[in-house]
């Protein structure tokens, strides 16, 4: 029954009163990849990590996980899933060394196996130093580390992460998901949300999800080669005179600064777009390079999530 | 075997924090000998001392004679002499005093005429204790009186048992026992749980295999072993320094106590599952504290309470437990004498904790 899928969802929606916080959410997981979840915050993020470990009981759909039902079943499930909540929530007045233990007696981790997997955690996990350090004190990358090895401690075959990282330096983050493929190789499926583009890239596999919709999913190269439009890339001697002449132009979706460059988003139905962005700078009297280029996830993110040419109500 | 090591495993850790919490730790301690010396010594229904103002406008021998006896029952502090009532009441209105006597310029001819009183007592009566007090002064001889009135004999004779000396700590601290436990015992309980919520630590252990039986009782089990230390605490220091009695069975009182401690907890459970921060559940514990310190019998007799309060009273664990403790203490009575006692703090316990475990789930919605 387990089947390809670590997880399936069909409709799933999560209202809070008048708050749609996840609507009709499909989605499928497949087993030992790393599938991210991206959108800024308040996009239903961790809503929807928590209705699939059953925290939260959606006000519509099902969903299957690890074919379990859920929220149904969600007993069934704890043993077999890993969650690291987006807040660090061990305990701080506990050592290092006290946590893994508790978690190990919680988890009913074989006793005679117990020592040696928690020496194992903290090896893999640079923890060594601090095993005697009580959590509270500890740096943010050290905690999320922490957190990590208590996840994982059990050998869980599907790790819930919500957002993991957003509260480490980029060192700890590029370690952190070093670790994420090693443990992605040896066949745990692993679903992360993230709001970092660079995170989302690493992922087999993305959901875009903005105000509690999924607006996009695939793998990064799929949705890169599907927004639905050209990019320009403007090289201005005054970015800003050059965004301000291009906001107002007609067919032109969406422009971004990034540092001195500017990255134009033109709808893929019209012809020569690059052409089109420097008719536009030139009437402007604004001089700049231009050139087409591939699209960034970025790209993507603004194309997904862009107020769609919305219908007069 | 599984649910035990999980449950030992959340006790375990409870003990650990417990253990780092100084504060608490402290609190285990200081609040019951504290309290219990404070109150021992401080809360005292055998009233002495009242702030006294005399107008004595006889001055002769015999109300020098009347005002020296006056002094001798040492119900009142004779603080200030003035020379007309209305300075009397002065002094009552401005706080000053409690009890104003006034000596009327012919006390003498009133002393022998039985139709009017020879000296006016004015009292401050918004404190019916002080009235009440006051009034044992009516019962007060005047000196040549008693040769002119046949000598007064007592129709009732009233034998005090269980504490003949009427000392006020002997009723108070098997009480206190009562009131000290509910505080720590509830609060502690409550704060817990929802200090690992306000933490993030529950979402944590929600997510794990652990059920939520296993989280209340592996959670609550320090706080009885704590409540037992603390009653032994009370036992001690009210032995020693009050001298309060302990006349029935050790072992019955311990069982007595074991069933509030159970009654306590679940309500601090249910509380849990009631608060979203720790002053919430602060707030909580406090609306059931002082009903079950001013309606469980601990202050005012429960006999005296008009009918409304004392079915209030009825349901507040304080109330039977404390009738346990007096019961067991003072008047050497057993636990099956007191049994209805025991079940109304075994139903209630039932009603609580079935309660906190249907509104703890699993979940955060």
């Amino acid at each position: 029954m387990s089947g390809e899928f670590a997880i399936e969802a069909h409709g799933l929606s999560k209202h809070f009163g008048d708050l749609k916080a996840v609507s009709h959410l499909d989605l499928k997981v497949p087993r030992g990849q790393i599938y991210g979840f991206l959108g800024p915050n308040g996009s239903g993020k961790s809503t929807t990590i928590r209705m699939l470990c059953g925290l939260l009981t959606p006000t519509e759909g099902s969903a299957t996980v690890l074919g379990t039902e859920v929220p149904g079943k969600a007993h069934d499930l704890k043993p077999k899933i890993g969650y690291m909540t987006q807040k660090f929530s061990l305990f701080g007045d506990m050592t290092v060394l006290e946590n893994l233990q508790f978690i190990a007696e919680i988890y009913s981790f074989p006793t005679a196996d117990r020592a040696a997997r928690i020496d194992e955690l903290l090896e893999k996990y640079d923890l060594v130093g601090q095993r005697r350090q009580l959590a509270g004190t500890m740096s943010g990358g050290q905690k999320q580390r922490l957190a990590l090895a208590c996840a994982v401690l059990h050998r869980p075959e599907l790790l819930l992460l919500d957002e993991p990282t957003s509260a480490v330096d980029p060192q700890s983050r590029r370690d952190f998901w070093a670790n994420l493929f090693r443990l992605a190789e040896s066949g745990t499926t692993i679903m992360v949300s993230t709001h970092y583009m660079d995170e989302a890239e690493r992922c087999h596999r993305l959901a875009i999800l903005d105000r509690g919709v999924k607006v996009a999913d695939g793998t990064p190269q799929q949705l890169q080669a599907t927004t639905g439009m050209h990019i320009v890339e403007v090289l201005a001697e005054d970015p800003y005179r050059a965004q301000e002449a291009l906001d107002r132009a007609e067919h032109v979706a969406s422009v971004t600064q990034l540092g001195i460059r500017l990255r134009v988003l033109i709808p893929e139905q019209l012809q020569d777009p690059a052409a089109l962005v420097r008719d536009h700078l030139e009437s402007s009297g604004v001089v700049a390079e231009v050139r087409l280029t591939t699209a960034s996830l970025e790209d993507v993110f603004v194309a997904v999530t862009m107020p769609a040419t919305e219908e007069a109500p | 075997m599984k649910s035990l090591h999980r449950l030992l495993a959340i006790t375990k850790k409870e003990v650990r924090q417990l253990r780092r919490d100084r504060l608490t730790f402290g609190m285990i301690v200081g609040i019951p000998v504290i309290q219990l010396l404070l109150f021992g010594y401080a809360i005292n229904t055998d009233v002495r001392n009242l702030s006294t103002a005399i107008a004595d406008q006889a001055d002769t021998h015999l109300s020098r004679q009347f005002v020296s006896e006056l002094r001798e029952t040492q119900v009142v502090n004779i603080i200030r002499r003035v020379d007309t009532p209305d300075a009397l009441v002065e002094l009552l209105r401005r706080g000053e005093i409690s009890v104003a006597v006034v000596i009327p310029p012919d006390f003498e001819r009133r002393v022998i005429d039985p139709d009017r009183a020879a000296v006016h007592l004015l009292v401050d009566g918004s404190d019916p204790t002080i009235s009440g007090v006051a009034r044992q002064l009516q019962a007060m001889p005047i000196a040549f009186d008693t040769s002119v009135r046949p000598g007064r004999r007592d129709n009732i004779e009233v034998r005090a048992y269980y504490n003949p000396e009427r000392r006020t700590p002997v009723n108070v601290i098997p009480g206190l026992m009562g009131i000290i436990l509910t505080l720590t015992m509830m609060l502690f309980t409550a704060v817990a749980i929802v200090r690992e919520r306000e933490r993030g630590n529950l979402e944590l252990l929600i997510n794990t295999p652990v059920s939520p039986a296993e989280l209340m009782v592996g959670k609550v089990i320090p706080y009885i072993v704590i409540g037992m230390i603390q009653l032994a605490l009370i036992l001690l220091v009210g032995d020693l320094l009050f001298d309060v009695p302990m006349r029935g069975s050790l072992a019955d009182l311990y069982l007595a106590a074991a069933a509030f401690i159970a009654a306590n907890l679940s309500l601090g459970l249910f509380i849990s599952t009631a608060a979203r921060t720790q002053f919430q559940a602060m707030q909580m514990t406090f609306f059931v504290l002082l009903p079950s310190i001013l309606l469980s019998g601990f202050v005012f007799p429960f006999d005296g309470m008009p009918p409304f309060a004392r079915y209030l009273g009825e349901i507040l664990p304080t109330t039977h437990f404390i009738r346990l403790t007096r019961g067991i203490m003072l008047r050497d009575a057993t636990l099956l004498e007191l049994y209805p006692e025991l079940i109304a703090l075994g139903a209630f316990t039932a009603v609580a904790l079935t309660a906190a475990a249907l509104r703890f789930t699993k979940r955060l919605d």
